[in-house]
This record gives C-alpha cells, structure tokens and sequence, in this order.
C-alpha cells in the first residue's frame, strides 16, 4: 500500500465524523523504485493532504517533506523527487490502519488494506 | 474452479477460457506484445471468480474505446469488484503505467479476490493499489470527483435478495432481484467518485434493464453508449459507457412533460443499439418522465 492510497483512505465507521487520516501501525514496509512523473504529481498535489502525508512518511522512517507547501515549489525538481518518494514509493506491506476517532484496527496483510466493516459499525 | 462449472451458475457461456488461452498464444507465436492480461497469468483461488465471458466481454470494450481512453489521458482509474485482477491488468496493459502518468486502484469485498488481484498484477509487472473494501466506502470521501476512467463487473445476476453480498465467490454474481441490488448501489458511488470528465463502463445483462439503467442515469446527468453487446445461448451482455453530458444534464433537469421524446442524439444511440428492448417505453412512463 502506498502512502498515496493512505492519503485517500479514511474510515467508514458510522457515526465517526472525523474518519482522516488514519494512522500507520508499521510492521514492515518496502520500498520499490517507480518511474517518476512530473505531470501526475502535479495533478495530484492539490488534492493531497499534506500534512498526513507528512506524518505518514516519517511513520516510515523517511523525514526529508517540508512541513509546509505551496503550489510554487512544484517547479523544483528536488522537491518533485521527494514527493514522488513519499507518496510512491513508501509501501506499507504489513500493518493496520488506526481509526483516529475509534481507534478501531484495519490491518493490512500483503499490501493490502482490508476496510470491511463489522456488522455493527455499519 | 472450472469455468464450465460456474457456468450452472449463470454468470458465463460459450467463449471458454481455452478459446481465450489460444489467442493469447497465438500473439505470443506471432510476436505480438500482449496488449491484455494473459489468461495463464492470472492467479486462481476455489473461492474467486475467473474471468470469463463478461470479463472478456469488458475487457474487449475497453480494448475497442482504448484509442479514445488514450486521448482521454485519465490520471486516476478504478475498478470496483476486481475479482481475479483480469480486467484491471488489462487495463493498466493497455493505457500505461506511472511513466505515463497513470494511477490505478482496485477493490472488492472479498479478501481471497484481491489477493487473487495483486498476485495477477505482479505475474504482469503492473500495479494497480487493491483494496479490500466493500465497493468503495473506505476511498468515498477522499477520492470523490477524482476517478477519470471506472470500470465495473457487477454481480448482475438475478438471485434471492438474501444472497447478495454473502461471503466467498458468491458475491461475484449474486445480484438480487433483477440482478440490480449492487448495480443500484455502484451507480451512485460511480457518480460521486467519478471526475467532471470521468467515463464509467460496467457490464449488465438483460434482465438487469440496461436501458432503465441508462435513463436513471440521464437524470443524473449523464449520456450512454453500448460499447460491445454479445449474446449467447444463456444472456445478452452489454457493455455501456457512460460519461457526463452537459445536454443530457439540461434535458434531465426541465421540467416533466409527459410525451416528451429524450434528446434525438440519446433515442437514437439506445434505440438503434437496444432495438430489442421493450422496457424503454415502458420504464419512461412508469418514470413519468
């Protein structure tokens, strides 16, 4: 799961309100190169919550985001390369999902988050 | 599980996986680059739906509108029910990785299915972001107008209500009355998720009413076009895409006049496509519309 997915993912639990971001319980994560594209980051960047990217990146170990943006550091490569870097490459293979209102677990196995629900949280 | 077993259950017919293994061979013969996913890469599990006739069937409307799906360069795509991985490996085959700046998610409520998914992506060297999710609750929220290409196989058949949606293979086909208890249910998720250019394409058999589907979804907004029809001895398929039209969002929003005829250029793609339909009529006036 790449932290781009963690970003559009929140939980569905009803009655929770505030369902974003989830945190990252890491148990193992990998890292595998993707073929870097400009056009896509750029697309995609103004609908990335930022600052849980942030967080989720250095969950994973990776700390080089600034905290802060704006749309005109997508003109610097440096910076192009280090978003692409986070919101890519960083994948959590095992590990959960935490409600950050419930707390209640989503765990991921092989990559893959399972957001079922339980009969009552539906 | 076989192919010709799952044909008692009603989701398949005649083109068999063998036909299909054999085309692919025969691109791999003739040197051909595989422009779809290859039948004896996709990974298999008792309880996850092979592909078959509707896979293929989807998968041949995408290849036929592939030309236009380039031009369309989609950021996002999304397939909701992804079952064997098939129709999303084919997909990111056919349009293009992260190198052509493309994005894929896929997801289904059963978690065999999208283990199934990430291991046929893998034995193709695409990638695609599998969810297992029931059809997209989790990403509703965040990923809302974002999905420029959506793909969806639908459990579409006919089936006791108390069937839908029950563990195992069984969510792959079981659809309720009508075969439209998860159809209904996708469309509006289609529509919340789908970009202001987003195209959806999503199989549906006769009994289904595609074009009752079709008119529900002119109200919302938007226009409809069979992409591929096949019919074989058991069911008619039809792939249909539909895509948001300003015109058609006019038209579904003046006020109700009761003979009024739909827009010419919409009568005619349905009729001249769906010419054996007799629910057309008939759905309008229970419409009213």
């Amino acid at each position: 799961m790449r932290l781009l997915t963690h970003n559009m993912l929140s939980s569905n639990i009803k009655g929770v309100a505030n369902g974003f971001p989830l945190g990252l319980e890491v148990q193992k994560f990998v890292e595998k190169q993707v073929d870097f594209n400009p056009d896509f980051l750029k697309n995609m960047f103004p609908k990335i919550e930022w600052k849980a990217l942030v967080t989720a990146a250095k969950t994973m170990g990776y700390a080089e985001l600034p905290e802060e943006v704006e749309s005109s550091m997508l003109e610097s490569e440096d910076f192009l390369q280090k978003f692409h870097h986070a919101l890519l490459e960083l994948h959590l293979e095992e590990g959960a999902l935490i409600c950050p209102e419930t707390g209640r677990r989503f765990a991921v196995t092989k990559g893959i988050p399972n957001m079922l629900l339980h009969e009552d949280e539906v | 599980m076989d192919c010709n077993i799952q044909i008692d259950m009603h989701k398949h017919s005649s083109t068999t996986t063998h036909e299909r293994e054999k085309a692919n061979r025969g691109m791999v013969l003739s040197r051909m680059p595989s422009r779809i996913a290859q039948i004896k890469l996709i990974s298999r599990h008792t309880e996850v739906y092979e592909p078959c006739d509707d896979s293929f069937a989807l998968v041949d409307a995408l290849l036929a509108d592939r030309t236009n799906l380039l031009e369309h360069r989609p950021t996002i795509c999304m397939e909701v029910g992804c079952g064997s991985g098939y129709v999303i490996t084919s997909l990111a085959i056919m349009l293009g990785q992260e190198v052509e700046g493309l994005h894929y998610f896929a997801t289904d409520i059963n978690p065999h299915a999208v283990r199934v998914t990430r291991e046929t992506l893998e034995a193709h060297g695409v990638h695609a972001e599998v969810i297992c999710d029931n059809l997209a609750s989790g990403l509703e929220r965040r990923l809302e107008g974002m999905i420029d290409v959506m793909v969806v196989n639908p459990p579409y058949v006919p089936t006791p209500e108390d069937e839908v949606g029950i563990d195992g293979i069984a969510a792959a086909w079981a659809g309720g009355e009508n075969g439209r208890s998860v159809i209904d249910r996708i469309l509006p998720v289609a529509d919340k998720l789908l970009s202001h250019r987003g195209w959806l394409y999503m199989v549906t058999l006769t009994a289904n009413n595609p074009g009752e589907i079709c008119s529900n979804m002119r109200k919302k907004g938007y226009a409809s076009r069979i992409v591929v029809q096949r019919s074989t001895e058991e069911e008619s398929l039809h792939v249909i895409k539909f895509w948001r039209d300003a015109d058609v969002q006019v038209q579904a929003r003046e006020p109700i006049i009761t003979d009024r005829r739909p827009p010419m250029s919409i009568m005619e793609t349905l009729l001249s496509q769906l010419p054996q339909l007799p629910f057309w009529g008939s759905s309008r006036t229970r419409d009213g519309s």
